[in-house]
Formats: structure tokens, C-alpha cells, sequence
């Protein structure tokens, strides 16, 4: 998956590989915590699939571009 | 027209984007790099954009901009890369018939932008960095 801002210095690195149990956006998003506590600190945490911003039951497939979203801070 | 840049941006480009013989105004935003936050100096910003999404979240803002404002026309640019105080970070121009829904349009633009678009803003000081409103 991709990661920005924060979420890369956490994760450490731009692109990086996980094993998952489970196909949806809310396990990725037990096993991110599991694995990498501190993303539960922040002030949020989205999970986008393929460039949209992704549901906790939406369904993740190998081939889809997984990317975390830590709160956002443009403009 | 909608730009992630890591190149300056060309206000007058962007106004002109926006500008179109139909509208009787031009209402621009331009997001500048302030040198201070919270009382601490602040040396340069690095800001990174999720690009391909950025694009279409700003998108989804101008689509709805448009349909509620009937926006004449539009231009948004966004910088990435490393930017200095004073630098600009963000153009925002549109233009409608009527004034006052262009200072509305702008406004709404702006304050969603900020709030959907995966852009993210990292603060250098002397004594230290923060990507900004990360943490509570």
C-alpha cells in the first residue's frame, strides 16, 4: 500500500507489504494497529482504494491501489 | 483547470483560466506560507500530494461548486515540494455572473479543499518538524 505524511514515518516507507487477515478496509485496518500502534494517535486515519476514500466494509482485492490517509493539511 | 505543481504558480495563469467574457467577476484565493505558528519560527514547509486523488477530490469540490454557484469557470493550483515563507501554496480562481456568488464559491472551495484533498503539509522550525494537524 501507499503511505503519506505521517503514515510513512510510522510505517516506514513509501510503499510497504502487509499480511492481513480478513478482505476488508476495517481488517487492514485492525492489523495497521495492531502492527503499527502509533496510527492509533492520530487525529484520523482514512484508507482510500483505488484513489477513493474507502468504507470499513468495503471489500479489498489484490489488485486494488490501497493507500492511507492521515489527516490532511493542504492549502 | 485543476494543477499539483512543484513549480511556482503563475497567479496571472490561473486568474486567466478563470476569466471568461460571460462573467462579471473574478474571485481569487492565494494561500501564502506564513513564518510563524504558535510563536515558533517556521524555517520552510514541505507539502505532498497523493496526486491522482488530489486531482479528483478537487474535482468533486469544483463539480459541486459549479452546480451550486454556476461557476463561469475555474482554475486551482496547488504547489508541492519545499516552499519558503512568503512562497505561495495555493490558487484558487473562479469566476461567476454575479460577485457575491463568487465570494461564496471561493470560500467553499478553499475551506473543503482543506479538508478532503490528500495534500499534506509538514512544518520545519529551528528546533525541530511537525507534519501539521496530525496529532490532537
Amino acid at each position: 500500500m501507499k503511505t503519506f505524511g505521517i503514515s510513512r514515518d510510522i510505517l516506514g516507507g513509501r510503499e510497504v507489504e502487509l499480511e492481513m487477515n480478513g478482505n476488508s478496509v476495517g481488517d487492514l485496518r485492525k492489523t495497521l494497529s495492531s502492527q503499527f500502534p502509533k496510527l492509533d494517535k492520530l487525529n484520523s486515519l482514512f484508507i482510500a482504494v483505488n484513489q477513493e476514500y474507502a468504507a470499513d466494509d468495503k471489500t479489498i482485492l489484490v489488485s486494488d491501489e490501497i493507500a492511507l490517509i492521515p489527516p490532511v493539511s493542504g492549502g | 483547470m485543476i494543477e499539483i505543481t512543484d513549480q511556482p504558480i503563475d497567479v496571472q495563469n490561473i486568474i486567466a483560466t478563470a476569466s471568461k467574457k460571460e462573467a462579471g467577476a473574478v474571485n481569487t484565493f492565494i494561500g501564502t506560507v506564513r513564518n510563524s505558528t504558535s510563536g515558533n519560527k517556521v524555517t520552510r514547509l514541505e507539502y505532498e500530494a497523493y496526486e491522482p486523488m488530489a486531482i479528483s477530490e478537487i474535482q468533486k469540490i469544483m463539480d459541486q461548486a459549479s452546480e451550486q454557484w454556476k461557476l463561469t469557470c475555474y482554475g486551482v493550483s496547488h504547489r508541492v515540494g519545499v516552499l519558503m515563507p512568503g512562497e505561495i501554496a495555493v490558487v484558487v480562481a473562479v469566476s461567476t455572473p454575479h460577485r457575491k456568488d463568487s465570494f461564496a464559491a471561493c470560500q467553499f472551495i478553499i475551506d473543503t479543499l482543506k479538508q478532503t484533498v490528500p495534500i499534506w503539509k509538514r512544518e520545519f522550525f529551528e528546533n525541530g518538524d511537525e507534519w501539521v494537524s496530525a496529532h490532537p
